[in-house]
């Protein structure tokens, strides 16, 4: 059995929003009861569409939101115990554009050293060289230590991005879309030196992507998150080669392979997505769902355990679903 | 009447900056005819979008356009002034950009600015323009279009508010549509019923189509004739079953190798990769543009420009001193023909 480092029990996340003036604020269930464990050495991958909490979730993990309700637990200790120092050296992300998230007036040394000051690390003469070889270990040449980040490419960025994340030897690294803003011969660099690191340093992912492609290449476990829950998570095999929930299906249809010989494929996810604060009733994906039955507008489908995970969906109750309309 | 909708001979831009001129677009040709699809793929910086901006006349100003052919239905741009352009522009030729989100003037509704786009170029009446933005919104599946027409752009999702654009393109009843990243800001799900909907609406309407993307997967499941562009060049050209099924230019397959196939591309194993950076293209350049990153570049390829030239009899170019029976080969032992 393989040691658990972050466990999130029901967890919530609600915003106020202003429904407009004069109007009050109504609640925004953003992340709505969402439970899972990352293992340690896992690589567990957040998919959804846009809006469906993915961002949220993962910034709860990382201590910069506060959950609503439910507890996040990091090696056993809920987060909100862990003082912030502490946390971020144990936890630490990477985000999609790293255009924005270097400070353009720092010099590349200085960014990716920034870390080891912020912690109050005892040996300061030490900085530079261990700077340096996280730099060749993220496959960036230590002479740019002293160059500034306009004059790197956006691949090289994404390397100071991912050196700056491990020069303190985190545990667990949140990878928020750490290749969509990146060129495709240059993603595919990113995608191994991530997959690289991992084996070389332990590390445990939480990766957060819109491509179910990069995802189905290097997750070993993936969560399907819908309207701030999660829907189905699995092993990234049974996921891909045996989706159950609907959603999940939907998903995998609109995956575009470069195939000449098929077409653009009908998902069929006829209705936009649902405004979250005003969700749909029973099951959220009831009004786009293409095997939609009678009570899944009524009823929340349950968590069903299945072999390799879990799915939320009424065609998997037991005696309901399928079964009990064809008797 | 002729097939033909744009022609492009050895179209070139050049943007003069500091350390010298800017070769971005360095002599390319293409054609786009009626109801064909037209793709033009390649990474940031390679001139896709340039190419498409100055086919539209709506380069930078400093930017300078030369080409011997710009036709567009038989119709000469080169000579044409700003006024004929903006004629043209959203008239016969129609544009979809990345973002709807900023192509739409958040201050107007969307009634509004559909109506405009048709009454600038037509003497038709307010009711003439209105009942057309609503058929058009019902073409392009937006429910309870009447209502729509009063709504802001902010009113609308990213999805609608793309759809919102191709109805506005095609209220002139354009020949040709120039789009540019049309699907890269939205959801996956969203992305493939928007492309869904402009292969009907292209079909229906028998237009031109130009598709600029990044993304092989949709070039791949849209396109009629792939352009495939690498620093500034064209460097294979075919019918979308000749780049995928057997890619010829070194670059091409080493871009069909890096990226995760789902049902291909083993899970977890290391991805292809192109090693080092696209050229730099300010100043003179004679040599292959890919010759610094191709794992087949010998001393011939940096003595000289290369020129495009035949893979087989029907169409297929490419733009490479390998004979395509090598490239052939090559091709099967990376794992990507």
């Amino acid at each position: 059995m393989s040691e658990i480092v972050i466990s999130a029990k029901d967890v919530t996340k609600t915003f106020m929003i202003s429904a407009g003036a004069f109007r009050g604020k109504k609640p925004l269930h953003a992340v709505n009861g969402v439970s899972l464990d990352v293992e340690r050495g896992e690589v567990l991958a957040l998919v959804g569409e846009s809006g469906c909490g993915k961002t949220t979730f993962a910034k709860m993990l990382l201590g910069l939101l506060p959950t609503t309700e439910g507890t996040i637990e990091f090696g056993g200790t809920p987060v909100a115990n862990i003082e912030r120092l502490k946390l971020a050296s144990l936890v630490q992300p990477i985000f999609q554009d790293p255009y924005s998230s270097l400070n353009p007036r720092k010099s590349i040394g200085s960014i990716i050293t920034l870390p080891l000051k912020v912690q109050g690390d005892p040996n300061p003469s030490t900085w530079r060289r261990r700077a340096e070889e996280m730099m060749e270990l993220v496959g960036l040449p230590p002479r740019l230590y002293e160059n500034f980040p306009n004059q790197l490419s956006g691949g090289q960025r994404q390397r100071v991005a991912i050196a700056r994340a491990l020069i303190n030897r985190p545990e667990v690294v949140i990878c928020d879309e750490p290749t969509s803003a990146l060129d495709v011969s240059v993603q595919s660099q990113i995608l191994n030196l991530l997959q690289d690191l991992r084996r070389e340093l332990n590390l445990t992912y939480v990766v957060i992507s819109h491509n179910l492609a990069v995802v189905e290449h290097i997750a070993t476990r993936v969560a399907v998150m819908y309207l701030g829950r999660v829907v189905e998570l699995k092993q990234t095999a049974s996921l891909f080669d045996a989706p159950e929930h609907p959603y999940t299906r939907a998903l995998l249809q609109s995956v575009l392979t470069p195939d000449p010989s098929m077409g653009v494929p009908d998902t069929q996810l006829g209705a936009a997505y649902p405004n979250p604060v005003e969700p749909p009733s029973g099951c959220t994906f009831h009004p786009r769902c293409a095997s939609v039955m009678d009570h899944c507008a009524h009823a929340r489908p349950a968590t069903i355990v299945r072999s390799a995970g879990m799915v939320e969906c009424h065609l998997y109750d037991e005696n309901e679903g399928r079964g009990r309309i064809a008797s | 009447m002729s097939k033909r909708v744009l022609e492009v001979e050895n179209l070139t831009v050049d943007i003069p900056v500091g350390a010298g001129m800017l070769h971005a677009v360095q002599g390319i040709s293409f054609h786009v005819d009626r109801g064909e699809t037209l793709c033009i793929v390649g990474e940031s910086g390679c001139g896709k979008s340039l190419t498409s901006l100055a086919v539209m006349d709506l380069l930078p100003k400093k930017a300078i356009r030369t080409a011997d052919t710009l036709e567009l239905a038989g119709e000469n741009l080169l000579g044409a002034g700003e006024s004929r352009m903006s004629d043209i522009r959203g008239n016969t030729m129609g544009m979809i950009f990345q973002e709807p989100m900023t192509s739409l003037n958040p201050a107007y509704t969307i009634g509004n600015q559909l109506e405009e786009a048709l009454k600038r170029h037509r003497r038709v009446s307010t009711r003439e323009a209105r009942d057309r933005a609503i058929y058009l919104l019902e073409k392009v599946g937006i429910t309870a279009a009447e209502s729509r027409l009063t709504q802001y752009p902010h009113q609308l999702s990213g999805g609608l508010r793309q759809r919102v654009m191709i109805a506005m393109t095609l209220m002139c009843g354009p020949n040709l549509i120039i789009a540019d990243e049309p699907t890269t800001a939205l959801d996956v799900t969203i992305q493939a019923q928007i492309l869904l909907l402009l292969a009907d609406l292209q079909r229906e309407f028998d237009m031109g189509l130009i598709l600029i993307t990044h993304d092989l997967g949709v070039v791949a499941r849209i396109a009629d004739r792939v352009a495939v562009m690498y620093a500034g060049q064209i460097v294979e050209q075919g019918t979308a079953e000749q780049v995928f099924n057997s890619p010829t230019h070194p670059y091409t397959q080493g871009l069909l190798d890096c990226i995760p196939i789902p049902g291909k591309t083993d899970r977890g194993k290391p991805l292809g990769s192109i090693p080092g950076i696209v050229p730099s293209l300010v100043g003179e350049f004679r040599s292959c543009h890919f010759a610094e990153r191709c794992m087949y570049a010998m001393d011939d390829c940096t003595k000289a420009d290369i020129d495009m030239r035949d893979a087989d009899s029907s169409g297929h170019r490419y733009r490479c001193l390998l004979d395509p029976a090598t490239c052939k080969t090559n091709a099967i032992r990376e794992g990507v023909a």
